[in-house]
């Protein structure tokens, strides 16, 4: 079982929804992204996202563009963030599940036997590549598989009948767009998740996370039992851009909130949503 | 021979679909709707009736005597895209994807421009056919272009200045990406050249293929036999490919790409995919991309708007790997002595992107013989770039 299956099955057992949180490797520096990677697993979250950064991140919305700006002027590469990933796992931190969003060219031009190998070298267990759709997957998928790294599935509100196929495919974990548009908090999801998240169950057994605008516990309350994951990524970033000092502690607090909010045994012991156990 | 067998969309390894899931299921729709509406008569009638009737198709295809007689050489003929309505050859492609896009029932089109030429082009398809229009363009390229985005307002489209990144065409193709993802039900993107996630280069081709089909044959009326070379300029490639595509099998004609070279490849600040450039994956293709040693996508510099682009298009890149067609570097001051010569030798200011196609020209002519013949394609007219040549010669002006 890789680390994400462990991560999501101990979710299920005990009743609550994963929290998946993302930061931009190197904004705005690596070593902080390492403490805010840490500060986020010991508060309970259940997977990690670290954003490799582009030039030009098409997906992203503002917040996550200028993470990604102050990332390359801190010359951020991906050795670098390897890097990262590899004293994770040796301080302490080898059971968390952690993946790299990246869009292609940097792997392109890394290569993607010798991107796939360092990943799973350094102990990175998947990746998400936005502006690689499941027509063009093949072209990396031999050397995903070879290193045993899940190249994760993402289906959208619109993708209708492709929805199933993409879904019987996947591995790791789904990531479900909640909505149109660009990354970036939203005040209101209108996308009929339960339903498109039925069309998966009915095809796949790999965990469904949802992602895109995500960021309250309310939401959370909302969201999370129809899921087995929820992805906050700009929320994140916004509060690291703010502060980037305080943003440690912050980011635990605000895990050990989303998490009490997401069904898990909250500070005090009590519970929020009963564990389905 | 003007496809290599491979899957759809590709062109050899170039080409592709490397768009976010959210949008896969509507291009997906109009590659369908593109294929039906490709054989569709009645679509292809209407749309040529566009072109004579509003576009002012055929463009002439004019002998530059004055020109050839200074040059000494192969007699050069110009083919006059500038003389189309809106003033360059953009309007080709933007009439047939408008109309496609009116079939399909969208109510909305956005684009991208760098020059402006492409938004213009986009903003008056918009008027004629009452949508809605949105035009992405850098907040560098509306400095450069003041006047094209008055002309885009005037045609009732909203300009949306784009302040990410380099604040040229690059971002203003990544905004309106972004844009097309959060609104993709009522709009099309109307992507203004030969590049893009399939079905989009190998459709902004077949529009613009409507420029070497003419030429070609008004050429061989004209000279009873093929030119020696066709030239064009190339950004992302619309033109170079339109003024390309019927002469790809006539294998004696050479094709000459004619990329932006800026201040000269050795100084990094130029726009040269094919000569600086290597495989990548960016804007929903493969293809050739300026980039840095870890696949960043490198900041690029042309004293022209609409070549200022870090990529080439997907059929470009194979015909520049197959040996097919040859891509040569022009520098800002090559193009600025071209645009001048053009000037004063035949009373024609031509767009300073056109303009790296006749500095080509000036080198390649002399050395080809008299019997032998060149077509340029004369993408667009230069209104636009006179003060920014003024300025580039020191000169003052009030605009």
């Amino acid at each position: 079982m890789s680390r994400i299956d462990v991560a999501f099955s101990r979710c299920r057992a005990a009743g609550n929804t994963a929290f998946i949180g993302f930061v931009t490797g190197g904004d705005p520096s690596l070593a902080h992204s390492k403490r805010y990677i840490q500060a986020m697993a010991d508060a309970g979250a259940d997977v990690l996202e670290i954003g490799v950064p582009f030039s030009d991140p098409i997906a992203e919305g503002p917040v996550i563009q200028d993470a990604n700006i102050r990332a390359l002027a801190a010359n951020t590469t991906l050795d670098g963030i390897f890097g990262l990933v590899g004293e994770l796992r040796q301080e302490g931190y080898s059971p968390l599940p952690l993946v790299l969003l990246t869009y292609l060219n940097p792997v392109f031009h890394y290569g993607y036997e010798r991107f796939f190998s360092r990943s799973a070298e350094a102990g990175v267990d998947g990746v998400i590549i936005p502006d690689l759709p499941f027509e063009e997957r093949d072209e990396l998928l031999p050397a995903a598989r070879a290193a045993g790294v899940d190249v994760i599935s993402m289906i959208a509100p619109t993708s209708t009948e492709r929805t199933e196929r993409i879904a019987r495919e996947a591995t790791g974990f789904i990531y479900l767009v909640s909505s149109l548009g660009v990354t970036g908090v939203r005040s209101q999801i209108n996308t009929d998740l339960d339903a498109i998240i039925q069309r998966i169950r009915a095809v796949s057994d790999v965990p469904v996370a949802v992602g895109f605008g995500l960021h309250s516990p309310e939401q959370a309350r909302q969201i999370g039992p129809l899921a087995d994951g929820f992805i906050v990524g700009s929320a994140i970033v916004k509060m690291i851009a703010a502060d980037p000092q305080a943003a440690e502690q912050q980011l635990h607090k605000y895990v050990k909130e989303m998490k009490a909010a997401l069904g898990a045994l909250d500070a005090a012991g009590g519970t929020t949503r009963a564990p389905n156990m | 021979m003007s496809q290599p067998a491979s899957k759809p969309g590709r062109f050899g390894e170039y080409g592709g679909q490397y768009i976010p899931e959210t949008l896969m299921s509507e291009l997906i729709a109009l590659e369908a709707a593109y294929e039906h509406y490709r054989q569709d008569a009645d679509f292809q009638q209407e749309l040529a009736g566009l072109l004579a009737s509003y576009a002012n198709r055929p463009s002439l295809l004019y002998y530059a005597e004055r020109l050839t007689e200074q040059l000494g050489g192969a007699r050069i003929y110009l083919k006059r895209e500038d003389l189309n309505h809106t003033g360059s050859h953009k309007i080709n492609n933007v009439l047939g994807q408008a109309l496609l896009a009116k079939r399909r029932g969208k109510t909305r089109l956005i684009a991208e421009t760098g020059a402006g030429q492409h938004g213009v082009a986009t903003a008056t398809a918009a008027a004629l056919f009452g949508m809605e229009c949105e035009v992405f363009m850098g907040r560098e390229d509306t400095e450069r272009q003041a006047l094209n985005v008055y002309r885009m307002e005037l045609l009732g489209a909203t300009v949306r200045t784009v302040t990410s990144g380099t604040e040229t065409l690059k971002d203003a193709v990544n905004e309106a990406m972004r844009e097309w993802v959060s609104r993709v039900d009522d709009t099309h993107y109307l992507i203004g050249s030969a590049m893009g996630p399939h079905p989009f280069p190998t459709m902004v081709r077949d529009f613009q293929a409507v420029i070497s089909a003419e030429a070609r044959a008004q050429l061989l009326e004209r000279e009873g036999q093929l030119p020696a070379a066709v030239l064009a300029c190339v950004g992302g490639g619309s033109n170079a490919i339109g003024s390309f595509y019927h002469f790809i099998p006539d294998t004696e004609v050479r094709l000459i790409g004619c990329e932006a070279a800026g201040r000269g490849i050795e100084t990094g600040q130029h726009a040269a995919s094919v000569a600086a450039g290597e495989t990548g994956v960016f804007h929903g293709m493969k293809s050739l991309f300026c980039q840095d040693d870890q696949g960043q996508i490198a900041p690029v510099y042309s004293i022209s708007a609409g070549l200022d682009y870090p990529g080439i298009g997907p059929e470009h890149a194979w015909l520049a790997s197959s040996g097919r067609a040859e891509y040569v570097p022009i520098t800002d001051d090559e193009a600025v002595a071209a645009f001048e010569l053009l000037a004063r030798a035949e009373g024609i200011i031509c767009a300073i992107e056109s303009a790296h196609a006749v500095a080509y020209a000036i080198k390649l002519v002399p050395t080809l013989d008299r019997q032998q013949s060149v077509v340029i394609c004369l993408s667009g007219r230069g209104d636009k770039d006179v003060a920014a040549i003024a300025r580039y010669q020191g000169v003052n002006i009030n605009e």
